[in-house]
């Protein structure tokens, strides 16, 4: 049985002792100067011959940049359902929309990838594109940072709502009362009493909502494009760390050359982004739990 | 405590009457209506995702179970039989045989069609190989009347989906928009109709220019060996560490090791768990590439932290009388647990172990680390053992690889896949909701 | 002074502040009050006391329309303030509640500042015009609450920060800080411990000067030391309502003197 439940360390020390190993391999090859500040990305397939930019810089900012508008979308229905389902709905209502929302956690991502490529993109482009319903010529394709992040942030959504749903629901009824018995509204007391308390804990599941952000996947890699690129365009294709692990590990490039062993490095990059994210989100809820406990 | 006398007595207020709702309560109340109005705007906005995916799914991929297909009555002659394996291009002749027959039928409808061979390649595929092996497996049919029924071109059966209209198609060497008309005339007679499409339920990946043959048998059996795999790896170790932790474990720095590692790999990204299975399994254990023992494996560490976690809430569930009443009678700790804790906490442990499998059954990122392509799945494998080892897909991989290629008549594919996936995947909810109904705590 | 009745001040010469006529409340089924009739006096302590679930919380948030947050909770008959029903349907709730205001049996400062804390009643019902006016009413709630030499320094400090009796007698004066015409109390006093029990009960008998103070307690004692009047409930029933000094020197009905004799409880 411990060693069952050792299996727990052990997984962990063979992720980070595969990301180590080859990254340190990696960089033997390439210049880990050039991999973090580098602004460009551009591998060269094995064969061809020519000496690949691997620059870290544009993957992050499009990973960043698809996670910031998904949180711009996820965070606000998130919050606002997770606020109206504790507080005004009505035990029906409730009992209702809530799983409806959480179904939207239980869907495997490939289907919000195709989602995102087949639905949401050409919609998009039928909007924003040329001789779309606005009338402008903004988006040329259907990937797009706008793809990606629209619907990652509806997969987010039931992230935010249930956790902030269970936070909301921890703030003492006291504190409430004692809004009210002064006369507050219902809203004046969400807002002015009841979030505030909630905050550390609201902040802390939004941490964990940016991390599944940075490391989802199948949504980026179906959504967003292949292009590495450093722009504020929210209407180009950009590309992530993760899309490029599996576009640099899927292709036919031989395991030992720089432009596979990138993908470790990049891996890295995203195991310790996310872990830092996770520990600070976790600390942070778990500190709020105490509080009211 | 005079501080009160500092200040001597209030201003009298206004005196205000309760039934007037002044004008400050009155916009105070508005903003309470906006709030309120926002947060039923936001799980609109929700449920809306919600539909406007499901109807998404629902539309699109529907088609992917239909299949256009040709059917005409048709007899070959064993003379036409002796001719057509006596010449260069058999599968050709075969063909030949077919159209005219095919012309024949139509012609007894009524309809006179000027189409060449190639026209009706462009819209029938190539017959002739079907033929071909049709009637060397049954000799005896030579001279007999059979009702064939063989798959239109792809482009057809886009024709008949509404995919490909007169509208957006170009003249290709694929179909032509003359051969349009010949199509709306078979409609016409009833000899192009739409048919359930076994195939795709039970066939295996086909080639990047073939999707009318794609199916997604293949990689259901992938996903289903790997599931097997997470299942018999994770049930096991999972309780077995969750026991430990709940019920044995000391209060010391390594459990709490074990612990903090539980919580943080429960939010590792699925990708990293790939580039772990591509390192460990295949590059230092050389285990077989796109096997889906390796699979298994991969998804097995993804999801034990999940199955942990909410083996140890069942087990925590479990009220502590229990145990107690258990060891007063003179049960060991190992008895109490095993014969009396364990069995109470059963149900919520198979309803987590359902969802945890659930999750790994949709997972895609790490399959495609480790070799699982769509492509791979070309066909069943040769055995229970073969089932693990054999090169194999998975349904989310299969989906992906059809949603990469380039011919769109694979969008239909993927979108059909997708609701074979979400079928089993709801299957499995309903399973562990009636799991959690049935054996809601009585205690 | 705290240990006997307030004899000097049995007659009752004040205003009627609220009355109540006939006022049933129900939970659902549950029949939790039951026919009470009361006129509390304006310039009075007035304490309930009864023993446990005999709906004394129950009356008490009927007064200013607490039990409109709770889903279940129907209430009838009168109650007036000022001779205007508050049940009205024109009456806002939170209208009301700007004059009837309440302080619970757990002491429950917001995650603010202290500062903040006081600020907020008169922030949500615009009673401060500027930022000076503001502190201006902050001071003086606070003064009012008795906690002013205490915190005066630390206002930006937390509340949360402070003891459980600074924290009653902060949530004491957030809700002077309101201007209320009456302040409801629940059980004020029971997280408090005996040092802290005769600050806030020596804050109420202060109050009394402006306003109508209505006290649920479990403690005799505290009712004797703090009010003129005291209202006896049981099983939801309004047994006796009488001068403080007569009801624990002379009760009429024999419950209540069981009660106060401390053989029902
Ligand atoms: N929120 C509620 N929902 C349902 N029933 C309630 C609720 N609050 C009180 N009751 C019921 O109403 C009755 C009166 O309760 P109340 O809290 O008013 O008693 P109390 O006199 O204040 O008691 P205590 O001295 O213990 O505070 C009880 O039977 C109680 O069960
Ligand atoms: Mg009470």
């Amino acid at each position: 049985m411990i060693a069952a439940a050792s299996i727990a360390i052990l997984t962990t020390i063979g992720i980070v002792l595969s990301l180590v190993f080859n990254t340190v391999e990696f960089f033997r090859l390439y210049n880990a100067w050039d991999f973090f500040f580098g602004v460009e990305w551009a591998p060269s397939f094995s064969g061809r011959g020519g000496a690949s930019e691997l620059g870290v810089l544009p993957l992050l900012w499009g990973t960043l940049y698809i996670s910031i508008v998904a949180l711009a979308v996820a965070i606000p229905i998130g919050l606002f359902s997770a606020i109206y389902l504790s507080e005004y709905a009505s035990p029906r209502v409730r009992a209702i929309a809530k799983p409806a929302l959480e179904v939207l956690a239980g869907i495997p991502t490939i289907v919000y990838g195709l989602f995102a490529l087949l639905t949401v993109g050409p919609l998009l482009v039928s909007v924003f594109g040329e001789g779309g319903y606005l009338g402008v010529d903004w988006q040329g394709g259907g990937r797009a940072v706008l793809t990606a992040g629209i619907v990652m942030g509806m997969m987010l959504i039931p992230f935010v709502s249930s956790l902030s749903d269970d936070i909301i629901n921890a703030v003492p009824q006291a504190m409430r009362d004692g809004s009210y018995g002064l006369g507050a509204t219902q809203s004046e007391t969400i807002r002015q009493v009841v979030l505030p308390a909630a905050l550390p804990g609201i902040v802390g599941a939004i941490l964990l909502a940016a991390s599944r952000a940075i490391g989802e996947t199948m949504i980026v890699v179906l959504g967003a494009g292949a292009a590495a690129r450093l722009s504020l365009n929210p209407f180009e294709a950009m590309t992530t760390v993760t899309a490029k692990i599996v576009s640099q590990l899927t292709g036919d490039s031989d395991f030992a050359s720089p432009e596979a062993l990138v993908a470790f490095a990049l891996g890295m990059t995203l195991f310790v982004l996310t872990l830092g994210l996770n520990v600070i989100a976790l600390y942070i809820v778990r500190k709020y739990r105490e509080q009211y406990d | 405590m005079t501080d009160a006398s500092v200040t001597p007595t209030a201003a009298p207020k206004p005196n205000t009457s309760l039934h007037q709702t002044d004008a400050r309560t009155r916009k105070r109340n508005a903003a309470e209506k906006r709030f309120k109005a926002y947060g039923i705007a936001a799980i609109l906005v929700g449920v809306t995702f919600l539909v406007i995916l499901a109807v998404s799914i629902i539309r699109s991929g529907l088609p992917a179970f239909t299949q256009t297909v040709i059917s005409v009555p048709f007899t070959l002659t064993q003379e036409q039989f002796d001719d057509a394996e006596s010449q260069l291009f058999k599968t050709k002749a075969y063909s030949g045989h077919f159209n005219s027959a095919l012309v024949e039928t139509l012609k007894a409808e009524g309809l006179e069609v000027s189409a060449d061979a190639k026209a009706f390649e462009r819209i029938l595929g190539k017959t002739g190989g079907t033929l071909r092996e049709f009637y060397a497996e049954n000799p005896d049919k030579l001279g007999q009347e059979v009702d064939f029924e063989l798959s239109a071109s792809s482009r057809v059966d886009g024709y008949m989906n509404g995919r490909v209209t007169r509208e957006n198609m170009e003249d290709s060497r694929f179909l032509e928009k003359a051969d349009l008309d010949t199509v709306d005339a078979l409609i016409e007679v009833g000899i192009i109709k739409e048919a359930f499409n076994w195939n795709f339920i039970t066939g295996a990946d086909s080639g990047v220019d073939n999707p009318g043959g794609a199916g997604i048998g293949a990689s259901v059996v992938g996903s289903f060996f790997m599931m097997l795999v997470v299942l018999f790896l994770s049930l096991p170790i999972g309780v077995a560490a969750s026991i430990y932790l709940e019920e044995f474990a000391p209060q010391n720095k390594f459990t709490d090791l074990i612990e903090v590692n539980i919580s943080n790999l429960a939010a590792v990204p699925s990708i990293v768990f790939g580039i772990l299975g591509l390192a460990v399994f295949i590059q230092f254990m050389h285990l077989p590439q796109s096997a889906p023992l390796v699979g298994g494996l991969v998804l097995t560490l993804m999801t034990l932290p999940t199955i942990i976690i909410s083996t140890r809430a069942s087990l925590k569930a479990v009220p502590p009388s229990i145990r107690d009443a258990a060891l007063g009678v003179g049960a060991s700790k190992m008895q109490a647990v095993f014969h009396h804790v364990l069995p109470l906490a059963m149900p919520g442990i198979l309803t987590g172990t359902i969802i945890g499998l659930a999750q790994a059954l949709g997972e895609t990122a790490p399959l495609l680390l480790i070799g699982m392509v769509g492509f791979v799945a070309r066909g069943y494998p040769d055995g229970f053992i073969a089932g693990f080892t054999e090169p194999n897909s998975a349904m989310p991989a299969q989906i992906y690889t059809w949603a990469a290629r380039a011919d769109v008549g694979f969008y239909e594919k993927a979108w059909g896949g997708i609701i074979i996936l979400l079928l089993f995947l709801l299957t499995m909810n309903i399973l562990a909701v009636i799991l959690r109904r049935r054996f809601e705590r009585r205690w | 002074m705290y240990d006997q009745p307030n004899l000097e001040s049995t007659v009752s010469q004040n205003d009627i502040k609220i009355s109540a006529d006939k006022v049933q409340v129900y939970y659902g089924e549950n029949h939790a009050i039951k026919d009470v009739s009361v006129e509390i006096e304006d310039k009075t302590v007035t304490a309930f006391i009864g023993p446990s679930g005999c709906g004394k919380s129950t009356f008490l948030r009927t007064l200013n329309r607490m039990n409109d947050t709770i889903d279940i909770c129907r209430v009838e008959g009168n109650i007036n303030l000022d001779g205007e029903d508050i049940y009205d349907p024109k009456v806002d709730p939170v209208q009301l509640r700007a004059k009837v205001g309440m302080v619970f049996q757990k002491p429950n400062p917001f995650p603010k500042s202290i500062y903040d804390n006081i600020a907020y009643g008169p922030r949500i019902h615009g009673l401060a015009s500027s930022k000076a006016e503001l502190d201006e009413i902050v001071e003086k709630s606070l003064r009012r609450g008795a906690i002013w030499e205490e915190v005066k320094d630390r206002l930006h400090a937390p509340g949360t920060g402070l003891s459980g009796g600074q924290q009653q007698r902060l949530c004491i004066a957030r809700a002077i800080a309101t201007e209320p015409e009456v302040l409801l109390m629940d059980e004020p006093c029971s997280a408090l411990d005996p040092i802290a029990t005769a600050q806030v009960e020596e804050l109420i008998d202060e109050l009394r000067s402006r306003y109508s103070v209505v006290i649920v307690t479990h403690s005799m004692q505290q009712a004797a030391r703090v009010s003129q009047k005291t209202a006896f409930f049981h099983l939801g029933n309004l047994v006796e309502y009488d001068d403080t000094s007569k009801i624990f020197t002379n009760p009429t009905d024999e419950r209540t003197e069981s009660y106060i004799t401390g053989r029902i409880g």
